[in-house]
């Protein structure tokens, strides 16, 4: 009897134990927290759509029909298909090219986040564990950089590289590398002179594996909260430098480049800037609420 | 405080040098000949070859880098060949109108977005709060170019109620030049005002929840007294921090809000010797807007170390 309820105290007590994981589990905090499982679908929904989008598409993207234009969201054409969003100045089906869209902007926030992210951390990683003469040159060229303004940088840089959805990516990461590397730099200032790390130098370990096996990996938080927001950033961004006639360039459907051509067609066809723009918004927020989420889970304190 | 101000004051010479130097490798890696987009494309050879003497682009690099230091620290940044005028001049022009854009929005923010932010904080969970912080989640995610857009169709085009675009003049009376800056102002607010609330709700959260808030409210502080006296004081140094970077933000607005709204701004100067490839034009208004940036960096810094005791003024956090 005794050795019974022995047994069942120890069930009960890892059954205790397993709530209790599962209630510290940063995925449960997350799907707990509503606000974020909507950022989480709207996002995962976007990627959805990237991924299939050959299969979502309706029709062509860049097939023209010039006596289809500006048609109405819901419109049927005289081959009897329907345009559920419309079609733009060139009679393409509006919803293809908004699908084919949401391709270029994952790419875009994906590739720019990447680009920057992996410069910004291992300059500051660099820069925070070295200190002296080597954090001074970093830090110095990481503050000139940020002494642009962030969208006219990216500008000059797609000037000289030219349009394109790599040369986007690239004008975008390099502009985020400073903001990257500062946040970095400070998390490791914060983070090298704690226990471990000196134990791990005493115990001779090499710098490099000090960097990534140690300091890293307890500097990821913020970093993964920063990648999130900044994926909401270069959406927008990669639409900013295509508004200004920077980035991607038609016939590819970018919802940036369709919402610029939508500008001259606002009285006529106002469908075709409204539905680009709220690709955008709504896109943007999923990323926004979800980096909020992250960051709830991952900094307690944060949590209001 | 002094030895600090110079301090910071020394430390912006080699960002300084490094905002110089990253944008004449960057105007120098753009393709086409500066001389024949000054000349335009009917220039002859002879035409393009005395103009690049002229521009000093016969010279090597390392000379025309000399050269470029050598005009910035006289003064000298440039004739804008698109406008036939000194760059200093243009931008001295723009800039007030950039000003008036930037400041109105920036004021406007602070006054709505920390009042509403602090409100949301007190009353934390409430359907005000929820509401409140729902919207400022749109406002940081709206692209203002499109909301642009939409205040254009909307209020110009079928209320007609507002100028789509231009810049209204003083001597047409105060509506005559406000109602041209309705539209931009509010682009421009929209970002910001999301931002301070957020900031200022989770900054106000923070201190309210301290034990010497508790504790004077347990001596029978007034709330009003307790919130604004104590609490806010103290959850001021993030908001001045946002201050700062939404100044930064307020530049790439400017860029974007201007173009759209024709507003003869600094930012639509920008774009404009961007997309023309006006190099004398691109040099000195980053120049100058890193400047800009950079002193403006240096005040929030400093107000930072004002509010906030726990700053040093020899840098750092007192431990």
């Amino acid at each position: 009897m005794a050795q019974k309820t022995g047994a069942l105290s120890r069930e009960a007590q890892n059954e205790m134990l397993k709530k209790e994981r599962r209630a510290n589990n940063a995925w449960h905090k997350l799907v707990r927290n509503r606000m974020a499982v909507v950022g989480l679908v709207i996002v995962t929904f976007v990627f959805l759509v990237a991924l299939l989008a050959p299969l979502l598409a309706p029709c062509d993207p860049n097939k023209i029909s010039i006596l289809e234009k500006f048609m109405g969201p819901g419109a049927v054409d005289k081959s009897g298909v329907t345009h559920l969003l419309g079609t733009d100045e060139f009679g393409r089906d509006l919803f293809s090219r908004l699908i084919y869209g949401a391709q270029i902007s994952v790419v875009v926030a994906i590739g720019a986040t990447a680009v920057g992210g992996l410069t910004g951390i291992l300059l500051g990683l660099i820069a925070g564990y070295k200190g002296g003469v080597v954090d001074s040159i970093i830090m110095r060229i990481m503050d000139g950089m940020f002494a642009f303004p962030f969208l006219l940088l990216a500008m000059i840089i797609m000037t000289v590289l030219g349009s394109g959805v790599q040369n986007v990516i690239l004008a975008l990461g390099i502009s985020n590398v400073p903001s990257f590397a500062r946040m970095v730099r400070g998390q490791v200032h914060v983070v090298k002179n704690e226990e471990y790390c000196n134990a791990a130098r005493a115990l001779g370990e090499s710098d490099k594996r000090i960097l990534f096996r140690h300091i890293l990996p307890n500097t990821i938080s913020p970093i993964i909260v920063y990648a999130t927001m900044n994926m909401a950033s270069a959406i927008i961004s990669e639409a900013s430098l295509s508004f200004l006639g920077l980035g991607i360039m038609p016939p590819t459907a970018s919802w940036g480049n369709i919402l610029t051509a939508g500008k001259s067609y606002l009285q006529t066809a106002p469908h075709i800037a409204t539905e680009a723009g709220l690709c955008i918004l709504i896109t943007v927020i999923g990323f926004n609420l979800l980096g909020d989420g992250i960051r709830d889970v991952l900094d307690p304190k944060m949590k209001k | 405080m002094v030895k600090t101000i110079l301090r910071r004051f020394l430390q912006m010479i080699p960002v300084l040098f490094v905002v110089v130097t990253l944008v004449f490798i960057l105007t120098r890696m753009i393709p086409g000949n500066p001389a024949t987009a000054v000349l335009g494309p009917q220039a002859t050879t002879e035409d393009i070859a005395k103009m690049e003497e002229k521009m000093g682009l016969n010279k090597s690099k390392l000379e025309q880098y000399g050269m470029y230091w050598n005009d910035i620290l006289h003064g000298d940044f440039g004739t804008s060949y698109s406008y036939n005028k000194p760059v200093l001049d243009l931008l001295g022009e723009r800039i007030p109108n950039t000003l008036a854009l930037s400041l109105t929005s920036l004021v406007l923010a602070i006054l709505i977005g920390v009042p509403i932010g602090v409100y949301s904080a007190v009353h934390q969970n409430t359907a005000f709060d929820y509401i409140v912080m729902s919207l400022a989640i749109v406002g940081i995610s709206v692209p203002i170019f499109w909301f642009a857009l939409m205040m254009i169709l909307v209020l110009a085009v079928n209320l007609k109620w507002l100028p789509a675009m231009g810049i209204g003049d003083w001597s047409n009376g105060f509506w005559g030049y406000v109602q041209y800056m309705i539209m931009p102002v509010i682009c421009l607010t929209l970002h910001p005002t999301a931002t301070f609330a957020r900031i200022s709700r989770s900054s106000t959260l923070e201190t309210i929840n301290t034990d010497y808030i508790k504790a004077l409210r347990s001596k029978g502080l007034s709330e009003p007294k307790l919130l604004w006296k104590h609490a806010f004081k103290n959850a001021l140094p993030p908001i001045i921090t946002v201050i700062g970077m939404q100044l930064a933000y307020c530049v790439t607005g400017a860029m974007l809000t201007e173009t759209i709204f024709s507003w003869p701004g600094m930012g639509m100067l920008i774009v404009k010797a961007v997309t023309n490839r006006d190099y004398a034009m691109i040099q000195g208004t980053v120049v100058i807007v890193a400047i800009v940036f950079i002193v403006v960096n240096l005040l929030v810094d400093l107000a930072y170390m004002l509010v906030n005791p726990k700053v040093s003024y020899e840098g750092g956090q007192k431990s």
